[in-house]
């Protein structure tokens, strides 16, 4: 059975590759549902029951219109940028496992990891090609030879290093706590309960760290209320201003499926990823969707409920209170540690 | 096999990047180079059996850095070189100042050839890894960083504040609050 293996592999990818673009299309139609909802109208309604074929409407209107590109436009790097942004989000959840180990119900001989890749530094390898994600928009900015593309491409930058360090040091709080930097361990290790009911997640242990990342995450994923490259009261659209078609529509399924990575981890890192006391871990992946799907829901109602910041708060708040406190938090994770020994 | 070619791939990559960052007119490419060549050598230290120190290269370099690098670029907004200044500036074309550069080529050229020779003793211990459990383990890591090297991680921290507090003096103007 030497097949097996590399089968399992490219299935696992052929899955996973696909249920992220339908994730972005769930999303598409979730985020104007929800914000119709939000602003008393039904959103979508006429394509298909209750509008749920508008997404597919939309990326077939997108694939239709013509492709610009704007005079003086770098053309090299104003095709690679939309394709950077959409790639590094695919690659990034390649290290995010998402379910426990399975033999398909005593199909396989050997048990198979749900997750593409279970790497010993998952925590790092998705921090790493997150981080790359932004240049995707910063050259889209760039390449775009227009001043709104080029203050989106800039507050992208700016941003993601402000943001950044305290995303990175309340992860390390986790690593800490969880004495490994795998994903599946770090999941694993929350396995159990306190007192018999409370499921020993690390959402108890970190609740400021948990604040810290979810907040840092919304501003890494450029989500509103800290969509400042995008910002299209001041700046048009931001970086993706010059964008028509399938090029445009990149974007924003580069942003969906990085809310979802960004889900993903979290749910993890501080909510015990597929474990749920009463729940048998082969249906661990339906309670790791469920948990996704909260997060994913509470991001979307967060974005049409909060207006956005102004740019210099951002960077102010990111500086001089998001990183210290997630310097202490860390600190203080670190003093227990060694102190309960855990 | 598969290790040999993905080192070649990987090491071709790292060179052939790391020359076009100097070869190219346009900063902006120079800065994207720069990132292919740092990927490049993040491979290479995967190679190694060290995926912590490859995600480090990363995180640190291509992630921060690097977008930093971009940002005052951007912000700058740094003209294309022109072929006249070109020119000028070649290092084997160019007066004064130029000359010093083509010195500083030649002196790197002997080096590197020089390194190439001495190394060739080396090549036969390539392929044994009696480290590598000590690299990857990130435990392993800190602990070695933080008792047998913690003078020198210490002072690398002093130098980078001071370096720190150097560039926003000097970034200061006088008469500024």
């Amino acid at each position: 059975m030497e097949w097996v293996r590399p089968a399992v592999i490219v299935g696992m990818i052929f899955i996973v590759f696909n249920a992220l673009i339908i994730a972005s299309a769930i999303l598409v139609y979730a985020e104007r549902k929800i914000m119709g909802f939000l602003q008393q109208r039904y959103g979508p309604y006429l394509v298909g029951p209750h509008g749920m074929m508008q997404p597919f409407a939309d990326i077939l209107k997108l694939l239709f219109k013509e492709e610009l590109m704007p005079k003086g436009a770098d053309k090299w790097l104003f095709t690679l940028a939309p394709v950077l942004a959409v790639v590094t989000a695919f690659v990034a959840f390649s290290a995010v496992p998402f379910g426990a180990e399975t033999t398909l119900f005593g199909l396989l001989d050997e048990p198979i990891k749900l997750g593409v890749a279970d790497v010993n530094v998952g925590v790092l390898v998705v921090f790493a090609v997150t981080s790359m994600g932004v240049y995707g928009i910063v050259l889209a900015g760039w390449a775009s030879n227009s001043k709104y593309s080029l203050f989106g491409g800039l507050r992208a930058s700016a941003q993601m290093i402000s943001y950044e360090l305290a995303y990175a040091t309340s992860l390390a709080a986790v690593i800490l706590l969880a004495g490994s930097m795998s994903l599946r361990e770090v999941v694993d290790s929350q396995s159990g309960t306190w007192l018999g009911f409370i499921p020993q997640w690390y959402v108890f242990l970190q609740p400021v760290g948990f604040v810290i990342y979810v907040i840092a995450g919304v501003a890494e994923t450029n989500r509103a209320p800290f969509d400042f490259p995008e910002a299209e009261q001041e700046l048009v659209a931001g970086y993706n201003t010059e964008y028509s078609s399938v090029r445009f529509a990149l974007f924003p399924q580069a942003e969906y499926i990085n809310m979802v990575t960004m889900s993903a981890v979290a749910t993890d890192l501080y909510l015990g990823g597929w474990h749920l006391p009463g729940i048998p871990v082969w249906l661990g992946w339906l309670v790791f969707l469920g948990k996704i799907s909260v997060i994913l829901v509470a991001y979307i109602w967060a974005r049409w409920t909060l207006p956005r910041y102004r740019y210099d708060q951002l960077m102010y708040f990111g500086w001089k209170w998001l990183f210290p406190a997630s310097v202490l938090n860390l600190l203080a994770t670190a003093a227990a540690v060694l102190y309960f020994n855990v | 096999m598969f290790e040999t070619l993905s080192f070649y791939a990987l090491a071709g990559l790292a060179v052939v990047a790391s020359a076009l960052v100097i070869g190219q007119r346009n900063p902006m490419y120079s800065v994207l180079m720069l990132i292919a060549s740092f990927a490049g050598l993040s491979g290479l230290y995967i190679l190694l059996d060290a995926p912590f120190v490859a995600m480090a290269q990363i995180i640190i370099y291509a992630g921060a850095i690097m977008v930093l690098f971009l940002f005052v670029v951007m912000l700058l907004n740094a003209p294309q070189e022109d072929a006249a200044e070109w020119d000028r500036a070649h290092p084997f074309r160019g007066p004064g100042v130029g000359r010093f550069g083509a010195l500083l080529a030649a002196l790197l050229a002997v080096q590197l050839a020089w390194a190439l020779t001495a190394a060739t003793g080396l090549s036969a211990g390539v392929g044994e890894r009696t480290d590598a459990a000590t690299v990857s383990s990130i435990r392993a890591l800190g602990r070695m960083i933080f008792t047998d090297h913690g003078f020198a991680f210490e002072a690398t921290s002093i130098l980078i504040l001071v370096a720190m507090v150097g560039a926003v003096v000097l970034a200061r103007r006088e008469g500024d609050s």
